[in-house]
């Protein structure tokens, strides 16, 4: 790669911007620590678990070089590390943890409690196939299988964006009094090292002040948080929760113009649309698949065929107006999901199918499971999905799997693979 | 009848419009530790009696502020307080977990030792009712061997001996740990102020009778208190360090028939029963004696140091800045 075309690059990925003090080329774990030590986290409680542990390593670093004046506590457990976050954003103070997976099942309840407590925790979780059998690769059931716990979702495409999304997620999470979990791919973000333009920290306390809770425990101001309380009132509690998790949405949009004034860099709020403008087939999907999607969007618009794509950034809250307002412009919708609700269907076109069943357009929509337990998502795949969107008027089925071995329902088995599949549809 | 005078500290914190159940030992407890602590104080309570007894929302007694937390989290919630509040360059305030004994021995016992290992800097006092008595009397680890509950029905009583909570902090080698009961308040108090000027993690066990659990009649809470520590069933003791084991009462030792024929709970007892649990009380007695004097030997020559050196101990724990030391 020549000078100008790296020079080009960093441009896009908003590498020479103003803002930018250096460019690192780091994991996305690495990618989150740093994203804390800019954010001035004061407690992190964390408990390590493969793939995050690059992320507490990393800041165990930084704390003790005293590059982040924060308390470290290196608790016994997710369970415990959930629960010292809590504690300490009661007290008043910014907290953090990061887990994957089985830690992230294991601080299940105290998610609930984070939420219901209105503390604005921020977590990073590297998205972990759940055991068993054990799995240390991506796919998204951790954390999709948390999506009614009252945490704010979002998925990173890029290390870029992990440490971007870190950043605008306090300020969100202050703003709104909600937990936000940021979501990464195992391995294929947090053990790949990727160039990540660090800001320059005056630009980002511009960005992001210190926090001033809202509530918190103080002996000068005696008060009871989470006393019980009874059917009279427990129901309004909710409703007020769900409300923050309303206006969210608003204030996800603004916080991303605002970090993009400031950094150069946008995510377009809770979902970014690619080469949708004239598209009449687009695949919704989320976290790294998108990038690979963007290629396979290329390689297709290339040969004249009219695919988007539209990556699902923010899963909670759910972007209903944005997948409302694409469905009134296209034909077909495809929903990729890294995830399977046994019983169901992949979590997203679940949730998109009930976003659309009340909206005034109602394109096709088509459901694919792929990549469960880090099974590579390529170009390959997506082109599959991609020809199976152009070749059929419906789904055959609620689910189709992509990709699976020795079974009526795999793609590849029936040898549809997607260069055959776009011969026969040049004119397409 | 003489009186007998305490030497209490005279604010009450706590207020009498409470939802405990008369002679609640649980509720004398947090009485003498918000005594002890003073206002500036957080209290953590996890699921137990006391999540009930402070109040519905929007009421509130203990007249500090209170986190209701996760039953098995008041030891790492107590954690993060405390490091948030220090963040904040509050280095003052009294962080307080308190918690039931299933909180504690049981559910909460993984977050306890972590907390205690990692030398957390905060007080927990657990008030023992030996049973989870806010579900309605079932058994625990805290539960003493042949008593009745809705778990251990009388034709198959419990049948293991209480958990060592005691021994096994101490295993963890925190800095401050004492028993303590509501009928010696002077003694409670005492061990609550020096808990408070301590740096690290104390622990407070707290024997805490429950009339409707253990079946006697509320006016009995404190003579049953009292029966307890003077059979020796629940000595009151301090353990520095992990090792260095002290007394602060001499029981008269009277037998333990008396303090069981108190309770419905023990009710069903067999003569020989009543032996097997003498017996084991004499065992755990003597053993109890034998770290007395093991600790006279081995940490009596510190004993001056300690006393020389509290004051400027106590000034170095009042300056510090997240250091966590022992100081006494």
């Amino acid at each position: 790669m020549g000078m100008n075309d790296t020079n080009d690059l960093h441009k896009r990925n908003g590498l020479m911007h103003p803002s930018v003090d250096k460019v690192l080329v780091i994991e996305g774990t690495h990618a989150a620590s740093y994203a804390v030590k800019l954010a001035k986290v004061q407690v992190i409680a964390a408990y390590p678990i493969t793939p995050q542990t690059g992320v507490v390593e990393k800041l165990s670093e930084i704390v003790s070089h005293r590059d982040l004046n924060a308390k470290f506590i290196k608790v016994e457990s997710e369970h415990s590390a959930m629960a010292c976050c809590i504690g300490a954003s009661i007290s008043g103070a910014r907290a953090f943890t990061a887990t994957s997976s089985q830690g992230l099942a294991l601080m299940h309840e105290l998610l609930h409690w984070a939420a219901g407590s209105r503390l604005p925790i921020v977590m990073v979780n590297v998205n972990r196939a759940m055991a068993p059998p054990w799995s240390i690769y991506v796919d998204h059931n951790d954390s999709l299988s948390q999506r009614d716990t009252g945490w704010i979702q979002f998925y990173a495409e890029s290390n870029q964006e992990v440490l971007d999304t870190v950043l605008q997620a306090y300020k969100i999470a202050e703003i709104v009094s909600l937990p936000i979990m940021i979501n990464l791919d195992a391995f294929v973000l947090s053990h790949t090292s990727e160039p990540v333009a660090i800001p320059k920290q005056d630009i980002v306390d511009e960005f992001l002040p210190g926090r001033e809770a809202l509530f918190r425990v103080n002996p000068d101001e005696p008060r009871a948080f989470g006393a019980l309380i009874g059917p009279e009132a427990y129901m309004e509690m909710r409703y007020k929760l769900f409300q923050a998790m309303e206006d969210a949405r608003e204030v996800i949009r603004k916080v991303d113009s605002e970090y993009s004034e400031k950094f150069g860099r946008s995510y377009g709020g809770l979902v970014e649309e690619y080469c949708t403008e004239d598209a009449e087939i687009v695949l919704m999907t989320s976290a790294t698949a998108v990038s690979t999607a963007r290629i396979a969007v290329d390689e297709l618009r290339s040969l004249g065929f009219p695919v988007g794509l539209m990556k699902v950034r923010a899963f909670r809250p759910f972007p209903v107006e944005e997948i409302r307002d694409l469905a009134r412009r296209v034909h077909k919708i495809g929903v990729m999901d890294r995830n399977i609700s046994f019983g169901a269907t992949g979590m997203i076109y679940q949730e998109t199918k009930a976003v659309l069943y009340n909206a005034p357009v109602r394109p096709k929509l088509f459901g694919f499971i792929a990549g469960l337990g880090g099974r590579d998502i390529t170009p390959e795949t997506i082109k599959d999905i991609y020809s199976y969107l152009l070749n059929h008027d419906a789904p055959e089925s609620e689910t189709v799997w992509i990709g699976l071995k020795s079974s009526q329902e795999s793609r590849s088995d029936r040898g549809d693979s997607s260069s055959e599949a776009f011969g026969q549809n040049e004119n397409l | 009848m003489g009186q007998i005078k305490y030497h209490l500290p005279p604010e009450e914190i706590l207020s009498p419009g409470h939802f405990a159940c008369p002679g609640c030992g649980g509720t004398l407890t947090m009485r003498y530790v918000l005594k002890a602590l003073g206002r500036k104080t957080v209290v953590v309570i996890p699921a137990c009696c006391w999540s009930v007894i402070d109040g519905p929302v929007p009421y509130s007694a203990a007249g500090v502020p209170v986190f209701h937390t996760a039953f098995e989290t008041a030891a790492s919630t107590a954690s993060g307080i405390k490091a948030g509040l220090e963040m904040q360059g509050d280095y003052e305030t009294t962080v307080v977990a308190v918690a039931g004994d299933g909180g504690t021995f049981d559910i909460g016992f993984q977050a306890l030792s972590g907390a205690a290992e990692r030398n957390e800097d905060f007080i927990y006092v657990c008030y023992d009712n030996e049973a989870y008595m806010n579900t309605g009397i079932q058994r625990s680890s805290a539960t003493p061997y042949g008593a009745w509950t809705t778990t251990t029905p009388t034709d198959s009583p419990k049948a293991e001996k209480k958990k060592d909570i005691i021994q096994i902090l101490a295993a963890h080698h925190i800095p401050y740990l004492a028993t303590a009961s509501v009928a010696y308040p002077d003694d409670m108090i005492a061990k609550i102020q020096k808990a408070k000027v301590i740096r690290g993690m104390r622990f407070i066990h707290v024997f805490s009778p429950c009339p409707p659990g253990w079946k006697f009649e509320p006016e009995d809470s404190i003579k049953i208190s009292r029966m307890a520590i003077e059979s020796r069933v629940f000595p009151l003791l301090e353990v520095y360090d992990g090792t260095d084991y002290r007394l602060t009462h001499e029981p008269t030792g009277g037998p333990v028939r008396d303090y069981l024929k108190m309770q419905g709970r023990f009710r069903h007892l067999k003569e020989a029963d009543i032996e097997v649990i003498q017996k084991n009380v004499d065992e755990e007695w003597e053993g109890l004696k034998g770290k007395l004097a093991y600790s006279m030997k081995v940490h009596k020559s510190n004993n001056s140091v300690r006393s020389q050196d509290k004051d400027v101990s106590l000034a170095k724990a009042q300056s510090r800045k997240g250091i966590k030391r022992n100081v006494r």
